[in-house]
């Protein structure tokens, strides 16, 4: 399909008249950044922290029973789940007699994880979450991107939902930043939003 | 000897200028552009905490291109491949010099003339050694032995005869008002007044010569909008073999050829090193007041940016916690030192006015600040147009230089004979 352009004037086939108005568009671009630079929108990561949505898969975590042992019942759910084969759990006995078994091993290769979140789904005791809000994870060495267990675990998670602690958290460009959630509350409509309904026959 | 004194400490003095332009056009292109497109632009870079507003960014950028390894492809002819990239910079650093940075400064019975190489056919050279740029291109091209490079020289070298013509042909008329071809005369018979009060500047008595030469020029060094050469969503160039040190050679050439276009079109068109209203004679007569007021305006404006910087730094300060965070208090601290030194040199200037020789040389100092903000402000308007208009097509570049610019160059210069004869010269 022929898409019939614009006639043009005259002052606008010669082309010169248009260029100086062009130039004008860029120069009143450029003045007015220089002047508000701290309205411009980008954000000055990492001293200034985007807000993160709740629901983001960032790096994982593995949650506490009410006693402090790992939910994880080492049922491999979440390693079957894995396209990406990026969990190795080793099983053992567990002490407490209504839990049949507990990991002995629990490692996360973040570097073949493809943060799909199946893990997550797939895990029936709720024990591995991806809530921690940690999504730049950096290092030199290869050997630190494999996640063992205890490090798994005393990931809290939801460390981006709790107040900062120095008063520069106060603004984000220049507007105050609305007051965030508790980690409970957080928590709370995560759990909400993420795990089935129990039937009530249970 | 004074006189070769005088000619070498200009060569260096142009040499400094057009190297540490470089860098500071690399500044220019990356910080206006993230600015025109409202982007923050490069701001990590820090010496110290100190980043100059990104310009830490392009020394990281000179040491990396050092230490990349220099890669020659197995397949190129070496001569030639080798010696583009130290051409086109030749080239580009040869045609400066015979521009004057300032009028000529005549001691006892010397006169000393502050341009590095004082030669009557100026107009000429620039011209003859510009054209060996397009030499260094089609090395590059063909010594490169790529169907793209040469591709990529062809085109680039097409494009910069094509242009020359036009390039040229605008000059002529600038020739024909002065009626010489030294640059210095040039500059000077631009210091007139045209009806008493405008200045005789070659763009008010040749606009047509002027815009004509600038859109000339702006295809002559390859820039947006006419960079076919280095079109890279289509073919990358003249220069896809070239790395590390050769590749950088190319990338400062480019600067330079524009800090160079930018200063002939200062010279021939916006009155060189003229400041306006102040000729040569009444800049001596009134050295002292002139540069009273010039102390006055740095320290003012000194301390305005230092109450920014202070400003500044309180945002900084609720940004950063770690060295830049003192960046604005180190700012301010700088140019508060500036307004001081100004001032006391305003009250040192009150208490002994310049006698001697030294109205003389304030007045070339003053000429040459003057040339050199003249060719900053022109290469910014390079690199303003670039982020401004979008690459022209190849067949619509050769149209614009063949059908439209040559003819109109030709045609101006057939209208300044007629008016230079109406007017009896």
């Amino acid at each position: 399909m022929k898409i019939p352009s614009p006639e043009m004037r005259w002052h606008e086939r010669i082309y010169l008249f248009e260029v100086l108005r062009g130039l004008g568009v860029t120069i009143r671009h450029m003045l007015g950044n220089i002047a508000r630079q701290h309205e411009m929108p980008t954000y000055q990561w990492p001293e200034q922290k985007k807000p993160l949505p709740v629901r983001l898969k960032a790096r994982h975590r593995l949650t506490l029973r009410e006693d402090g042992s790992p939910k994880c019942v080492a049922c491999y759910m979440c390693q079957t789940a894995c396209p990406a084969r990026c969990i190795n759990i080793v099983a053992e006995d567990s002490p407490e007699p209504t839990i049949e078994k507990r990991p002995r091993i629990f490692d996360i290769d973040l570097l073949r994880c493809v943060f799909c979140g199946y893990c997550v789904e797939a895990c029936p005791e709720d024990a591995i979450r991806m809530d921690t809000g940690e999504i730049s994870v950096v290092s030199h060495k290869r050997e630190d991107f494999i996640l063992h267990m205890d490090f798994l675990l005393r990931g809290q998670g939801t460390e981006y939902m709790q107040p900062e602690p120095a008063a520069e958290a106060a603004t984000v460009k220049g507007k105050p930043i609305p007051p965030p959630d508790t980690p409970e509350e957080a928590l709370e409509g995560y759990e909400a939003a993420t795990k089935p309904p129990v039937p009530s026959s249970w | 000897m004074a006189g070769f004194f005088a000619h070498a400490g200009t060569a260096v003095v142009v040499w400094i200028f057009q190297l540490s332009m470089i860098p500071i056009l690399v500044w220019f292109e990356r910080k206006a552009s993230a600015f025109m497109q409202d982007r923050t632009g490069p701001n990590r870079a820090a010496v110290a905490g100190i980043r100059l507003g990104g310009v830490i960014h392009t020394i990281a950028d000179v040491v990396k291109l050092v230490f990349k390894e220099d890669i020659t492809p197995a397949h190129v002819n070496r001569f030639y491949f080798n010696l583009a990239p130290f051409m086109a910079m030749t080239v580009a650093l040869l045609t400066f010099i015979v521009i004057p940075i300032a009028d000529s400064l005549v001691v006892g019975s010397t006169t000393l003339h502050l341009q590095a190489l004082k030669i009557d056919a100026g107009l000429l050279w620039i011209f003859a050694v510009a054209s060996f740029g397009v030499i260094a291109t089609i090395f590059a091209g063909w010594g490169s032995n790529n169907h793209y490079s040469l591709l990529g020289g062809v085109r680039s070298s097409a494009q910069m005869i094509s242009y020359e013509l036009a390039f040229g042909m605008s000059v002529v008329g600038i020739l024909m008002v002065f009626a010489t071809l030294d640059l210095n005369e040039i500059v000077r018979g631009q210091g007139h007044l045209l009806f008493g009060f405008i200045p005789m500047w070659g763009f008010v008595i040749q606009p047509l010569g002027a815009l004509i030469f600038m859109i000339a020029a702006v295809a002559e060094v390859n820039r947006t909008p006419f960079d076919l050469p280095e079109g890279e969503s289509e073919i990358v160039g003249y220069h896809v073999e070239y790395s590390s040190l050769k590749f950088a050679l190319f990338f400062m050439a480019e600067y330079v050829n524009v800090v160079v276009a930018s200063a002939f079109t200062t010279t021939l068109f916006f009155g060189g090193w003229q400041i306006p209203w102040l000729p040569t004679e009444t800049l001596e007569a009134h050295a002292s007041k002139v540069l009273l007021i010039t102390c006055a305006a740095i320290a003012v404006g000194a301390v305005a940016l230092a109450f920014v910087s202070m400003r500044w730094s309180r945002s900084l300060k609720a940004l950063y916690t770690d060295s830049r965070r003192r960046e604005g208090d180190i700012w301010a601290g700088v140019l508060l030192a500036v307004a001081a030194l100004a001032a006391a040199g305003g009250i040192l200037v009150l208490l002994h006015p310049l006698e001697g020789i030294a109205p003389s040389v304030f007045a070339r100092l003053a000429q040459a600040g003057a040339f050199f903000g003249k060719v900053v402000f022109f290469s910014f308007l390079f690199i303003w147009v670039r982020w401004t208009l979008p690459r022209f097509r190849y067949d619509q570049l050769m149209s614009l230089g063949w059908k439209n610019l040559l003819p109109l160059a030709l045609a101006n210069i057939a209208l300044t004979g007629i008016i230079l004869r109406l007017l009896g010269r």
